[in-house]
């Protein structure tokens, strides 16, 4: 998920060199229906051919058209979305589509922002968008051109149309699977025409159904906790109770003594117990004696850490963005107003808690995994093992939930494998209580903003610091002057037209371990800058909605800016396009009813945040009981996201990231006493619930600029939404998270 | 140990010991990997089945205590009610990653078999032991309206 390279714009001589290497791929790939089955041949335990498609489509004789998605599916509905794409510019019948997971690539299946094979950062479609587009009308001509030599007639007179090719004026017909061992031999075409958006048929189709939907109804689709093979073990790993602590010796007796415990071995996280099932393995680690080596872990507890951050908040930290003079103005502001914030850590908790299965021999290591790193845990697998890249195969499954972890975990059952000698499949599975305790987490943040007002109430300074850990700490190349971009996203590139503007930050390094948090950056900052906002209005005896269109009225790219630091490639989208925040915010206003009235008890608040180059805005609407309690019970949600490919996925990605926000501000937390955890499972690590969900309403703005994401932008908008109207319903602002820490 | 079952209706020798969670016996011993585990201590739904047409959560149910009752999994979930609701599950494209969904569906069966057309409220107090970490939370109540619908037709 770390931000990479923007142009993404591919090369097309690139396109057409892989694909002559991969013309095979393309071309021989249309006559190759031995190829599938990849997965059930493992399930059975026959050996297994090596499976390198190399394209991103195959199309069968038997009419089937299989697209390969470089990307994971963990919910998000890539795969629908890829399979739109490349059928749109195929003209197939949605009906014929199916999807396979690419397997370890990362010549072929990179991700063309990030440049190794991985799935995040909402950039999955818009680094794919013009590659798949490309794959599709390629695969098309050539089918074209088998079905104009089949029935001689000029090439220009075919249409091709849901999966089937025409000559009207001699009435002949074929289908795609009728012409896919003719396609195999026509050479490539030298030029493909991609489609004019306005003919686009699936792409922004209102109701095309999800192509994961019905295993995942029925129960079969397969995860990698699912997945298993004759012989397999299962592992699980007692990990530090405290971050960094290490392991010193350990009696493994008692646990070796369990009925079905097979091995006790040591891997770099800690200690694994392997069994012949879960219980037997869960039973074996509860008697474990594990001496820990303490001595360099982390042992302070929240409110220590909390006291320490606050201390960093007093003092000047590395600057993140500068307009002007902040200090200078602040002096001459008739009014200031200042406030602190405090974010917690946060657990991802996806509903499948990581798992993988691995099967090691002397010249081949099998990982079937849902981890969206696929480069990292082959690179990892590497290391492990000693194997080549290419003897390192990955079987991307379904994931269950990501939200920006499941990452490369998978390589540590690569480290149990090796350390049972390969003797058998191993299948490493996580606790719930593991998968809250160990982290990574989304770091803890705190924050103070300080604005300034001139006499006749206009916004003149704002100062905004933050102090917390870095999640790119290991990817120094996207550090860039002390600051990692992630950490201030969504503060430092604020769109609003304020003359003096200064965003700093701390960066405190700590053993606990952080990582991506769905929406990173912007999952704290939004909340300060646009609950903050509402403040100043409130102060300056603004309308919020009035006092953010008159801040929003200006191009923030023709701004003269002194400082603005990111990694280069960021720079050119760290602002929506002119005036896309604007629009947004505007339809969801309207939708809302914004300033109509409501009963006593009820408040509604707005908020609107540009992230992962989409722009949404959202208003809730929330009723405050007698006794505090907080009911959100509407959300109207108004989005920019370029063309929407799957406006049902998009509907869908916005409803899940209301909830994902909404049940975070509201309730979760993960705390630490003398260092450890104290949280556990969703009794104390809370998250949203049926009776918390708010109702959802969706509207797209009609675009025809290239698509963006939209999984990690429809988290924002919510928390600062929610807030906004808490105080519109009863006058009081909680900045420490979650808000039920406040009642 | 072999532990005996009724599983989709069928009779079923388990080799498992008898205070395995039902969970796992479901899932190792008898190989049927729709029933999920979330949080091993009946606080997600994930591990969701019925016990002779109830809910209960498979994770904290020791196996010893179903010998010979009528277990039902996501798998082998039969009849109009239990149709209508994949049905509206598909039509409404409630799931995202998925994972949670069969312990969704086991409770919404369960519910709407007691109570065949519930109101929000009955929805939110039946399904709220469920967690769904992607969200589905708002098509999942329109599914179950759906399949309400239509079931009574």
């Amino acid at each position: 998920m770390s931000p990479g390279k923007n142009s993404v714009a591919l090369d097309r001589r690139q396109f057409l060199k892989a694909g002559s290497s991969t013309a095979v791929g393309l071309v021989v790939g249309f006559w190759l229906p031995q190829r599938s089955g990849r997965f059930a041949e493992a399930q059975v335990g026959v050996e297994e051919r090596v499976f390198a498609p190399n394209a991103f489509v195959r199309v069968a004789p038997d009419n089937v058209v299989t697209i390969i998605s470089k990307h994971c599916e963990a919910g998000q509905g890539i795969h629908t979305g890829l399979a739109t794409i490349l059928a749109e510019e195929l003209d197939a019948d949605w009906t014929q589509m199916r999807v396979e997971s690419a397997t370890a690539n990362r010549a072929l299946y990179k991700n063309l922002q990030f440049g190794s094979q991985a799935t995040g950062g909402s950039n999955s479609i818009p680094n794919s968008w013009e590659q798949y587009r490309r794959a599709g009308a390629t695969a098309r001509s050539l089918l074209m051109s088998a079905a104009a030599k089949r029935w001689n007639v000029p090439e220009a007179e075919l249409l091709a149309d849901s999966g089937i090719i025409k000559h009207e004026l001699s009435s002949q017909q074929a289908t795609f699977g009728e012409l896919a061992e003719a396609a195999a031999s026509v050479p490539l075409p030298a030029e493909v025409t991609l489609k004019n958006p306005k003919n686009f048929k699936l792409i922004g189709a209102v109701r095309l159904p999800r192509i994961d939907c019905k295993p995942k109804t029925l129960g079969t689709a397969v995860f990698a906790s699912d997945f298993s093979l004759p012989r397999m073990l299962t592992a699980l790993v007692a990990r530090p109770p405290r971050f960094g602590a290490v392991v010193r010796g350990f009696d493994a007796a008692a646990a070796k003594a369990v009925p079905g415990v097979t091995d006790v071995v040591q891997i770099s996280t800690g200690i694994a117990v392997v069994a012949n099932a879960f219980s037997a393995a869960r039973h074996g680690r509860n008697l474990l004696h594990i001496d820990w080596d303490e001595s360099n872990a982390e042992k302070r507890g929240t409110p220590e850490l909390v006291a320490d951050y606050r201390a960093l908040l007093a003092q000047p930290g590395a600057i993140a963005r500068r307009d002007g003079d902040c200090a200078q103005a602040l002096a001459r502001s008739a009014r200031t107003l200042t406030a602190d914030f405090e974010y917690p850590y946060l657990a991802h908790t996806p509903m499948e808690p990581l798992s993988a299965v691995v099967r090691l021999a002397a010249n081949q290591c099998d990982i079937w995994t849902g981890d969206w790193s696929i480069s990292g845990i082959q690179d990892d697998a590497v290391r492990i093992t000693g194997l080549k890249q290419e003897q390192i195969l990955i079987h991307s499954l379904y994931g269950g939930g990501s939200f920006g972890r499941r990452g490369g975990d998978a390589s540590q059952a690569v480290e149990v494998a090796k350390a049972i000698g390969g003797r058998v499949p191993v299948k490493l599975l996580w606790t719930r209580e593991e998968d809250i305790q160990t982290g990574p987490f989304r770091p803890m943040y705190l924050h103070r903003l300080t604005a300034g007002l001139d006499e006749q109430g206009s916004l003149i300074a704002w100062q905004h610091r933050i102090v917390g850990q870095s999640v790119l700490a290991d990817d120094p190349g996207f550090i860039v002057d002390g600051i990692d971009i992630t950490s201030v996203a969504g503060a430092s590139n604020i769109p609003y037209d304020i003359p003096n503007i200064l965003v700093d930050l701390h960066t405190p390094a700590l053993r606990i371990p952080v990582d991506q948090w769905r929406s990173v950056g912007d999952s704290h900052t939004a909340f300060s800058v646009e609950t903050f906002l509402d403040d100043v209005a409130h102060t300056a005896g603004k309308d919020p909605y009035q006092f953010r269109l008159e801040l929003l009225s200006k191009d923030p790219r023709n701004k003269e800016i002194l400082q603005l630091t990111a990694p280069p490639p960021m720079r050119q989208s760290l602002f929506a396009k002119f005036p896309r925040d604007r629009q947004v915010m505007q339809l969801a206003a309207e939708k809302a009813g914004w300033g109509t009235s409501l009963p006593p008890g009820k408040g509604r608040g707005l908020a609107v945040h540009y992230s992962f180059q989409a722009s949404l805005a959202y208003v809730a609407e929330v009723t405050v009981a007698l006794d505090g309690s907080i009911k959100v019970d509407r959300v109207v949600c108004a989005v920019d996201c370029g063309i929407a490919v799957n406006p049902d996925v998009i509907r869908a990605q916005v409803e899940g990231g209301v909830a994902f926000g909404l049940g975070a501000i509201l309730s979760s937390t993960v705390t630490l006493k003398q260092g450890r955890v104290e949280q556990s499972n969703f009794n104390d690590y809370r998250v949203l619930r049926m009776n918390g969900m708010p109702k959802v309403e969706v509207y797209i703005v009609d675009s025809g600029e290239s698509p963006s994401g939209i999984g990690e932008p429809t988290v924002p908008p919510i928390g600062p939404a929610v807030s906004n109207a808490i105080f519109a319903a009863t006058g009081k602002r909680v900045r420490t998270l979650p808000l039920s820490s406040a009642t | 140990m072999a532990v005996s079952l009724v599983l989709n209706g069928k009779p079923v020798e388990l080799d498992v010991e008898p205070d395995v969670p039902l969970l796992w016996a479901i899932r190792e011993a008898a190989g049927l990997t729709g029933t999920k585990y979330g949080c091993g201590m009946a606080l997600c739904g994930a591990c969701t089945v019925h016990l002779d047409g109830r809910a209960i959560r498979s994770c904290v149910t020791p196996v010893r205590s179903v010998v010979n009752m009528p277990i039902t999994t996501i798998e082998g979930v039969f009849g109009t009610l239990a149709q209508a609701v994949l049905h509206s599950w598909e039509k409404l494209d409630v799931s995202q990653c998925g994972y949670c969904q069969p312990g969704q569906i086991m409770s919404a069966i369960a519910l709407l078999k007691r109570t065949p057309v519930p109101t929000d409220d009955e929805i939110d107090a039946a399904m709220s032991g469920n967690i769904c970490r992607c969200g589905t939370y708002v098509r999942i109540r329109a599914a179950i309206h759906e399949a309400a619908s239509t079931h009574r037709g």
